[in-house]
């Protein structure tokens, strides 16, 4: 009676261990991997945008004339930076004082304005900055990373950098005149 | 007299067929650099056939040859200039994920870290073939076991026989 009960046992336990060794470890590594990848997404996710105060991280930006522009570059200054695109009615109705701004600002030399042209297309961006003749460095979003590391959620979108490479103000939606931009960077000239 | 016009007649079609041929490759010639210099600009379905494997950067998933808006407009403008300017597909679409992305892929590329997704893939068919295999094997045997079952009737029947005759003793003992 003994033996039978114990050959049955065996019976089920060779039963359930039938799946190969190497079956279950990739089971197991797959599962982990997968894991790890939500988690690494969610991280991502989850990691917001740059909140006023913080400081923002290093980027470059390569203007349409070929020259290269490290945010690092400009400690000291106020950085105005300015998401737009051609093909974004609302950007052209904050461009000529964007550029009026600018055109103030620049004997000063403390503040600079840095337009960052989000997936645009490069024939159009150039006939936008000659049509509202702006002169101060724009360059492609290449790959959207400036774009994707603040988490703008549309355009235009201005960003306002202090002396201190910290976020001091965020603008969402166009500028409506010259006086409102420049409250903003006078009271970080203060 | 006639071996010799004969043979005058065979030398003057041969030179004839010569000028022929040097005149249609001429022709070809200057046919090909006429072409070359008033290309045909791509069609729209020329177009269409690389923007259908790109998406739209700034929408949600729509493929960027069925994507309504002026941005998806110019970007397929885009497209129509890169070609006539003589890209290959595999060129724009290089472009375009070096300008806006990876995200405007239909699938992504074989490079870093979106490996795993490919290897993940691959990982989880196998493990899939795998049990789909032992679940089919199982569902196979489990008949055959049963059937085995049915072939030793004998011993069962021994086996019941004792029992009824042990539990037939008890009774009769009380």
């Amino acid at each position: 009676m003994d033996q039978s009960v114990d050959h049955s046992t065996k019976t089920a336990t060779a039963e359930r261990r039938s799946l190969p060794a190497w079956v279950v470890v990739l089971a197991f590594a797959a599962l982990i991997a997968f894991l790890a990848l939500i988690g690494v997404g969610l991280r991502r996710v989850q990691a917001g945008p740059i909140v006023i105060g913080q400081q923002v991280p290093d980027f470059s930006m390569t203007s349409f004339d070929g020259q290269t522009h490290h945010l690092s570059d400009f400690k000291g200054k106020v950085v105005v930076l300015n998401f737009w695109a051609s093909w974004c009615a609302p950007c052209s109705q904050e461009a000529a004082e964007l550029e009026e701004a600018w055109r103030n600002y620049q004997p000063g030399g403390e503040v600079i304005f840095l337009g960052v042209d989000y997936t645009d297309t490069e024939p159009e961006a150039l006939s936008y900055l000659a049509k509202f003749d702006i002169t101060y460095p724009n360059g492609p979003d290449l790959r959207t990373r400036i774009s994707q590391m603040f988490r703008i959620t549309g355009v235009p979108e201005t960003y306002f950098i202090d002396q201190e490479g910290k976020l001091a103000y965020v603008k969402k939606g166009p500028f409506t005149s010259l006086a409102e931009i420049q409250a903003v960077v006078d009271g970080l000239l203060q | 007299m006639r071996d010799k016009l004969d043979t005058f007649s065979i030398k003057s079609f041969r030179y004839f067929a010569l000028a022929l041929l040097l005149a249609a490759s001429l022709l070809g010639i200057f046919s090909n650099r006429a072409s070359a210099q008033d290309p045909q600009p791509p069609s729209d379905d020329q177009v269409n056939a690389v923007a259908k494997e790109l998406y739209c950067p700034v929408c949600e998933n729509i493929p960027l040859d069925v994507c309504p808006t002026q941005a998806c407009a110019q970007w397929r403008e885009l497209i129509r200039l890169k070609l006539s300017q003589g890209w290959s597909e595999d060129q724009i679409r290089s472009y375009f994920a070096e300008q806006y992305g990876d995200r405007v892929l239909a699938a992504p590329p074989l490079q870093g870290f979106n490996w795993v997704f490919y290897v993940l893939l691959g990982v989880f068919v196998v493990i899939a073939v795998v049990v789909y295999i032992r679940v089919v094997r199982n569902l196979k045997a489990k008949p055959a076991a049963a059937d085995a079952a049915t072939v030793k009737p004998v011993e069962q029947d021994d086996y019941f026989k004792r029992m009824e005759e042990e539990l037939n003793r008890r009774e009769k003992s009380r």
